[in-house]
């Protein structure tokens, strides 16, 4: 892999192979670099083991009988393995989780507080709470609301204002723009990218909508079946036919395609692989 | 009507107290999900414990009191560590078994250390009865009532406003997410062992100074259990609320059938309630809808 961008790797995953129950193999032989300060996008369609690979970097895989069984992480220089999901939050790692995943019986001003759980220092978490309303506002309203009675939209905004009270230098982001209404998703993205910004937080983003997700991104990995089968700097991506066609849903001369040749296209695919 | 209000006061404060031995519980299952059917025997020991330090020791009632609050965190701790660790992704029935059968280990120990002889604490409180009014409450129930109530009151401050109770919360609302905010929740499912031992154990003085100390104290401990299912499993103010209800029902089921049946309703009123409620509201009245049937 030819280093593009100017800035060291702060996550570097090395040909990682995952089991599921000691049989089923679901990464094979993966590796992924994410560079300080960027922002990386890994795409795939469904099941293509996206998830998966957040898991493994947040050491959350033992707790569904998966481990990591060849390979390694290294997170700013140190090994991550062996290490508990509470204990890689503490390393600056932090995961907003697929599906929002808010405490439901908990106010949205508590739930903030659990972002901020690894930290001691209480005068900067309220300045970074404030910080989170003024990213997002509808929030500050609700403070004292149970998070279970806010909108899906505000659910995402309180996942993602979790992780801003954390602190973390890498921030992973798995499908935050599940089952948002469109235009609450480009706002979201839209703060994504802020956050990167100003914070200058690594993000690494998880995303099934290829196309606002490289938007912001300034790197894209491409998944399939437990693979890396492209990658490359998101203008590279944007221009590479099969890119276009597969995930951002252009044909080759740049008009749309019809459902109907998608579905062809994947009745094809099924039977090559 | 006196004898209303006779009833209705020690209802309330036996149900102050059912409602801190309901918390024992409550504590255990939001974080861990187990019910621990060992809950009796931990206020047993708890009880024993005291009047170790006091009557065999000769401590002062302050001192033996830490020294209960030692032990049964100590307690809660090595069942947690030790035997429900392992027990980890295991049937409910198989975990809910160990406890039952942790119960009976431990009145057994109470029995081979204390003997089954009838134990009693030296006087904690003024003998005289407290009177409000023209009723007329008995000493021992209502300081018991009070400290059972301050108790309550703590936990609940802790788990609405201490950085580890509303970390606890989180994780019994949803451990992988929790996982990801950097809480350890393993460390909390100890707390929580710890902290409804010592739920347990106040209840258990709280008893034993009312009624004496002998090792099959802990059966009040199954009679919470109406309390715990009518608050639901997973709610502390259930608890309390549920704690009061019975103690009421109880009451006034005793106070006014009694005569007419020749006795014993006051132990049925509540497993009478719990029937009811199972029936009606299977979750209880406060808990949450998700139920698991063993």
């Amino acid at each position: 892999m030819e280093d593009t961008t100017s800035s060291p790797a702060i996550l570097k995953v090395n040909n990682i192979e995952v089991i599921y129950n000691h049989v089923i193999l679901v990464l094979k032989g993966l590796s992924l670099e994410v560079p300080e300060g960027e922002i990386v996008a890994l795409l795939g369609s469904n099941g293509a083991g996206k998830s998966t690979t957040l898991k493994a970097i947040s050491g959350f895989l033992p707790l569904e009988n998966g481990e990591i069984s060849d390979g390694n992480i290294e997170f700013a220089g140190d090994s991550l393995q062996g290490l508990a999901p509470h204990q890689i939050v503490r390393k600056g790692i932090f995961q907003v989780l697929e599906g929002r995943r808010v405490f439901e019986d908990l106010t949205v001003e508590e739930n903030l507080n659990c972002g901020a759980y690894t930290r001691r220092d209480r005068a900067e978490i309220r300045l970074d709470m404030e910080k989170c309303f003024s990213y997002f506002p509808s929030l500050k309203d609700r403070r004292k609301r149970l998070a279970g009675y806010l909108s899906g939209g505000e659910q995402q905004m309180l996942a993602i204002s979790r992780a801003l009270l954390a602190r973390p230098r890498l921030m992973m982001l798995d499908e935050p723009s599940l089952g948002l209404a469109p235009l609450l998703v480009d706002e979201i993205f839209a703060i994504i990218k802020e956050i990167n910004q100003r914070e200058g937080t690594t993000i690494l983003l998880v995303e099934q909508n290829a196309q606002i997700a490289l938007s912001i991104s300034s790197y894209g990995y491409i998944m399939e079946n437990g693979r890396m089968v492209l990658d490359g700097p998101v203008e590279q991506l944007l221009n590479d036919r099969d890119v276009q066609e597969f995930y951002l849903g252009f044909g080759g001369e740049g008009e749309e395609k019809s459902y109907r040749d998608v579905k062809h296209y994947k009745r094809r695919k099924r039977w090559l692989s | 009507m006196d004898f209303f209000l006779l009833l209705l006061t020690s209802g309330i404060a036996v149900g102050g107290i059912y409602a801190l031995i309901a918390l024992g519980f409550v504590l255990i299952y939001k974080a861990t999900s187990i019910i621990n059917f060992a809950t009796g025997e931990f206020m047993m020991i708890g009880a024993y414990i005291f009047y170790t330090c006091t009557v065999l020791v000769g401590m002062p009632a302050i001192p033996a009191f830490l020294m209960v609050m030692a032990g049964a965190g100590l307690l809660g701790l090595l069942v947690e560590k030790t035997i429900l660790r392992h027990m980890l992704g295991q049937p409910t029935i198989s975990i809910v078994m160990v406890t039952i059968g942790l119960s009976s280990i431990l009145m057994g120990l109470a029995e081979i250390i204390w003997s089954s002889d009838f134990k009693s604490f030296p006087p904690l409180f003024p003998r005289a009865p407290i009177v409000i009014g023209n009723l007329i409450i008995r000493s021992n129930l209502f300081w018991g009532f009070v400290v059972a109530m301050i108790t309550v009151a703590i936990f609940a401050l802790i788990f609405k406003y201490a950085k580890i109770g509303v970390a606890m919360r989180a994780t019994a609302g949803d451990q992988m997410a929790a996982f990801s905010m950097g809480i350890n929740v393993r460390s909390m499912f100890t707390l929580a062992w710890i902290f409804g031992s010592m739920a347990a154990s106040i209840g258990g003085l709280i008893i034993g100074n009312i009624g004496g100390v002998q090792p099959n104290l802990g059966g009040v401990g199954l009679k919470i259990f109406p309390v715990v299912i009518l608050g639901g499993l997973d709610s502390i103010g259930g608890a309390v609320i549920g704690g009061f209800i019975v103690g009421i029902i109880e009451n006034l089921a005793g106070g006014y059938l009694d005569s007419l049946v020749g006795g014993g309703v006051k132990n049925v009123a509540p497993f009478i309630v719990l029937v009811l409620i199972l029936m009606f509201r299977p979750y209880g009245l406060f808990g949450r809808k998700e139920i698991e049937r063993l």
